[in-house]
């Protein structure tokens, strides 16, 4: 197939209209499936605004901000922050971009892809049955899941399929409970394509440690052997996944000087030098007033949301919101509420719905209301609707909390995440939080906010009060890259894989769109998800894949509905021109194989 | 009323009529259908000689009308019907609090007083703006690893060749070999079939409890526990039934008491779990294990041990509580245990059998959901691991330091001040709580105190970990958030030993720490 999108249209539309570049001419899908204004990744070398996160403002600004900060608290002063007027007059904040210019409607499944699904799933558990009753005639124990005597739907719900998401409230597709059980149990023969053990480090490539099962799949055996594949599955956005280069070099000189332990928590005497300078430059990075760092990204969310709020407040939470949020706000004690997925309709009444009833029962007024949403969903591919939802919050005065777990270094002129997206004031998201994991090659999360706020962390949140901190490698990987990001080392090397993840996520969620694939996702998501709609497909998607030497991620029921199952490929900067034409070919292949191509509006479909 | 009496029959008669027009049209229409008589003689015959089926079917069709018609289920059916103009209102009307109160003393003072370390943590750190490194007995760098070149080493090694992040979680190519490895070792080294790694300690306990009780599920649970285990019993929306602390009466009282209550009222069989800890974070004491194993026997319980303190100290191996009693770990249903305090790296474990490792893999929340741990941690883990198997002498210097430490706490001087927690002169544990004694506070009470607060009795201690510092010692307050503890402890400092000091450091180290206490408690609230 001629593919209709060519690097080469997008380069030489780069290079002749650099601010407006449209993809419309070729989506064919007018406004909604375009970019306007200045792209994220077409307008390079861009001239550097004050909104820059990279200390390109003039020396004075420097020294005004220092005193600032001085001024403010006793920590480090060599570090300054963009004041909120010198935000407002930036570019990004001058021409604000919408979510309608990004958002890309999800496209309905054609009816014979639905009802061959449902068709799937009801030979799946049809077998699942016959396995069952001869299980039982044969009195063969291991037919029954472990635990099973007891086993509740919700033992399951975050079960075989280990993902992102989760939801708060699982409504079950399924009529009864034995068909799901039954469902999980013979998905166990999928299992070799998750868990897949690697050696060396995840980055544009990966190396399997190959393994059989004599079983069918119950228990792997490793047979010794390696095996080098493309990697689409690591949040390896920005490429910092290295074993050599500046970030490497200076994690093992801190590796030498501090150690790796620190064994105690912060709060006690686990506080080193190293913390308080990669606090200082995070909040710099995202534009907030101070920040803290947890050790691990997970806990980030499930012990900071619990020092927020409590008995008689209120947490309004996207559906698709990953467990840590869940987790975090379960352990809050607060009520929860859940919108749909970036449906600001849907937000805005249930808004006016709590506000005006209050408390359940009692009808007193909620004491806070804390709107939860992440920036990017790494499941769905989409960006949190973050200029509404801005909107809506001064009309309403809810409290917004923004899990940039995957936005943060991913999206944003530089890599500011969605904020910087959008051209949103930071100072109009009460929280910013953010993990080190994806775009930075480390671990770990971050807590943003104002200073009162995380002083107040600082006494409450438990995971500074009795976990480990981070370790001394792991800030100092974190320092480095996010210097890097800044261009404060010097080089472009930043902008450089700001760009680069840029354009291979716009090509390549193009390219997909173009061969016919249905492909979930908004414009500039560098998670991109390819719907694969039968059961039956996940593993062979992935296995077919991994036959080609391509690595990837596939999900299905119940991480995700039970009807849109996916893969998913992470694009990072690390990836070249070669590597995405070559997996973009063997993906092709596979969908001819699989018969994934069922778009009706894309591709060839629409010829 | 003549007119509508006379109209009656007339109008009857015309109904009558184009009713039955209307019957003849139906029937005639449906016997067109082709097969349709077939039906109406079935229906006919099966309903001639059946009223029961009739009545039964009449029945069943009411309920179905009933049923759709009824309200459907609101979980807010107290929900007050408002007008729009009224909604408007009332969201203009709502001012929320502010995100965080404003900061108490308490909190100032606690915010203030934070000990900021320049440089690597070990056993003599350089502390803010002491001149000279301070001799560290507040870390549980027990062991002494964390400045040790052997692991550096490695982790530099391990940097090289595999980066700093894993960039994924377990299920997504976030397994690296190095972390079988690990998981290998841990499970080797207590003598369990697997062990499975999460990528915080802290976090690890709080998700393999709701990884395994569920609603409805009952737990046992020691009130002494520390607060990760009480996040996660809470978390897990089990019925949570809490023993006294170390009390073995208490938890048989209360078994027995279970198992009453479910003959009784015939509940149905559920998965039941004790919960306690091996060395108690928050009191420095050890678990009964014998008998608490003894227990859940008899009663049929799991047991959840949590082992974040004891792992890498107790026993002659370090193996934790179950090496220092003598039992077999496979005793122990899950041995919960962190890599970030003896270990001086990061991360948790929770050993088992292969059945519950491997549930954890796929119900395990911060295990499947969260990025797995940084290669070169887990290989600093393992290397400590293989440095405590081979260098015995680091048990039996930490025990002698333990042991000094006491005798020189236990000095007729402090008795009238404080109380020691865990003193016993040979008790294994590593760290010990030191709490000002009741009837010391009673006799500093101020005119209608009826009892010290607990802010002031905080900034007793602040005084002393002050003054320790300034005599070359670094000691901590205990920290807890208060407000959401279950059974928040007394005020306190901890009090660690580490073997990477020698006998006279911490013969030192100690005198300083009881000088600095009698000195503050004889000054306080005179």
């Amino acid at each position: 197939m001629q593919p209709r999108v060519t690097r080469e249209s997008i380069f030489v539309a780069t290079t002749t209209k650099a601010r407006s570049f449209s993809f419309s001419s070729i989506m064919g899908k007018g406004k909604k499936s375009s970019i306007n204004g200045p792209s994220t990744a077409f307008s390079l070398p861009p001239p550097r605004s004050s909104a820059d996160h990279s200390l390109s403002v003039s020396p004075d600004l420097i020294e005004q901000s220092k005193a600032a900060i001085l001024t403010a608290d006793g920590h480090h002063p060599g570090l300054s922050a963009p004041t909120a007027a010198q935000r407002k007059n930036s570019t990004a904040a001058v021409q604000r971009r919408t979510y309608d210019e990004f958002e890309r409607k999800l496209e309905a499944a054609p009816l014979f892809v639905l009802v061959s699904t449902y068709l799937n799933y009801f030979v799946l558990i049809l077998f699942g049955h016959l396995r069952d009753i001869l299980g039982k005639v044969f009195k063969r124990k291991e037919v029954m899941l472990p635990w099973s005597p007891t086993l509740t739907p919700s033992t399951l719900v975050a079960c075989i399929f280990v993902s992102g998401t989760s939801r708060l409230v699982s409504a079950l597709p399924f009529p009864h409970y034995r068909a799901e059980h039954i469902y999980l149990t013979v998905i166990v023969y999928f299992s070799d394509c998750w868990n897949r053990p690697i050696t060396g480090v995840p980055s544009r490539t990966v190396n399997l440690l190959e393994r059989e099962s004599k079983d069918y799949n119950k228990t792997f055996t490793l047979t010794g052997s390696t095996r080098e594949v493309l990697n689409f599955s690591s949040y390896n956005y920005l490429g910092f996944a290295q074993s050599q280069g500046p970030c490497a070099d200076a994690v093992e000189a801190a590796t030498r000087k501090y150690g790796v332990g620190i064994s105690s928590p912060r709060a006690e005497v686990g506080t080193l030098d190293i913390h308080l300078e990669l606090e200082q430059l995070v909040a710099r990075f995202v534009g907030k007033e101070d920040a803290m760092v947890v050790s691990m990204g997970y806990a980030t969310n499930s012990t900071t949301i619990p020092a927020l709020v409590g008995k008689g407040c209120l947490i309004i939470s996207d559906e698709n919101n990953h467990s840590s949020i869940v987790f975090g706000a379960r352990l809050s004690g607060a009520s929860i509420r859940v919108f749909k997925h970036n449906n600001m309709d849907d937000l805005r009444q249930l808004l006016r719905e709590v506000i005006s009833q209050g408390q359940p029962r009692t009808h007193r007024p909620w004491k806070r209301i804390l709107v939860i949403v992440e920036g990017l969903y790494s499941m769905e591919g989409s960006i949190v609707n973050l200029p509404e939802i801005v909107e809506l919050k001064k009309e309403f005065k809810f409290y917004l909390y923004v899990d940039e777990a995957h936005s943060i270094g991913a999206l944003g002129e530089n890599g500011g995440g969605v904020c910087d997206f959008y051209g949103v004031d930071p100072a109009d998201v009460d929280i910013l939080m953010g993990t080190f994991t994806k775009s930075f090659g480390a671990a770990g999360g971050y807590i943003a906010g104002d200073k009162a706020i995380i002083d107040h962390m600082r006494l409450l949140n438990h995971a500074y009060q009795y976990a480990e901190p981070m370790t001394p490698p792991i800030c100092q990987q974190v320092i480095t890259s996010l210097k890097i990001i800044c261009g404060e080392d010097g080089t472009d090397d930043g902008r450089r894989r700001i760009k680069q993840l840029a354009e291979n996520s716009l090509y390549f969620a193009a390219r997909l769109r173009d061969m016919g694939f249905i492909v979930y996702g908004d414009e500039g998501s560098p998670v991109i998800p390819l719907l694969l709609f039968n059961p039956a497909k996940i593993p062979a998607f992935s296995r077919e894949l991994l036959k080609r030497g391509i690595a990837v991620v596939v999900v299905g029921y119940p991480a995700t509905p039970i009807i849109t199952s996916r893969a998913r490929f992470c694009i990072s900067a690390s990836h070249t021109m070669t590597d995405i034409e070559n997996a973009l070919e063997k993906i092709s292949e596979v969908g001819d194989l699989l018969m994934l191509k069922v778009s009706q509006t894309n591709g060839r479909a629409r010829k | 009323m003549n007119p509508p009496s006379s109209i009656l029959p007339s109008t009857d008669g015309d109904d009558l009529a184009i009713l039955n027009t209307t019957f003849v049209a139906i029937s005639e229409f449906i016997l067109s259908i082709p097969g349709s008589a077939g039906v109406l003689r079935y229906i006919k015959t099966s309903y001639q000689d059946d009223p029961f089926r009739v009545v039964l079917e009449l029945i069943l069709v009411f309920f179905a009308i009933q049923y759709m018609s009824a309200k459907k289920y609101k979980i807010d059916d107290n929900a007050v019907k408002l007008t729009s103009k009224e909604i408007d209102e009332l969201v203009t009307e709502w001012t929320p609090e502010p995100l965080v109160p404003p900061l108490s003393d308490q909190d100032r003072l606690d915010l203030e007083k934070s000990t900021l370390i320049t440089g690597a943590q070990g056993p003599k750190p350089r502390v803010g703006s002491n001149q000279k490194p301070l001799l560290n007995l507040a870390s549980a760098n027990y062991l002494g690893l964390c400045s040790s070149d052997r692991i550096k080493e490695k982790a530099v090694q391990t940097l090289r060749e595999y980066g700093v992040g894993s960039c994924g979680p377990p299920g997504f190519y976030g397994t690296i070999d190095v972390h079988m490895d690990l998981e290998r070792n841990i499970a080797q080294f207590l003598g369990v079939e697997e062990a499975i790694i999460y990528a915080q300690g802290f976090s690890t306990i709080s998700s393999v409890v709701p990884a395994f009780a569920k609603r409805g599920d009952v737990i046992v649970v020691d009130d002494g526990v520390n607060f990760a285990i009480q996040k996660g019993v809470f978390i897990s929306r089990s019925n949570v039934r809490w023993f006294k602390h170390n009390d073995v009466n208490d938890l048989e009282r209360v078994l027995e008491d279970i198992r009453v209550e479910d003959l009784v009222l015939k509940k149905r069989l559920t998965r039941r779990f004790i919960v306690t800890e091996g060395l108690f974070q928050n009191h420095g004491d050890i678990a009964p294990l014998p008998k608490i194993i003894e227990l859940k026997r008899k009663y049929k319980y799991r047991l959840i041990l949590d082992e974040s303190q004891s792992f890498g100290v107790l026993g002659r191996r370090g193996a934790g509580l179950t090496d220092l009693f003598d039992i077999p770990a496979q005793e122990v249903d899950m041995i919960v245990g962190s890599m970030a305090t003896s270990l001086c790296s990061a991360g948790g474990f929770c050993a088992g059998s292969h059945e519950i490792v491997d549930h954890q893999r796929l119900s395990g929340s911060a295990y499947c959901f969260s990025a797995s741990i940084p290669a070169m941690l887990a290989v600093s883990t393992s290397e400590a691991l293989a440095i405590l198997s081979s260098t015995p002498t680091l048990l039996t210097d930490l025990h002698d330091r333990a042991r000094l430490l006491r005798s020189i706490l236990a000095h007729r001087s402090l008795t009238p001040l404080i109380d020691l927690y865990a003193p016993e002169p040979d008790h294994p544990a590593p760290f010990l709580h030191i709490r000002a004694r009741e009837t010391f506070l009673a006799s500093r009470l101020r005119d209608g105190e009826r009892a010290v607060p607990r802010e002031d009795e905080e900034r007793l201690w602040q005084e002393v970990v002050d003054e320790c510092a300034n005599q070359g010692v670094m000691i901590t307050r205990a920290k807890y958030v208060v407000k959401q503890e279950v059974n928040c402890p007394r005020p306190s400092v901890r009090v660690c030993v580490s073997a990477a000091h020698t006998r006279k450091e911490c013969e030192k180290a100690a005198g300083a720490v009881k000088s600095a206490i009698v000195k503050v408690f004889g000054r306080w609230r005179k």
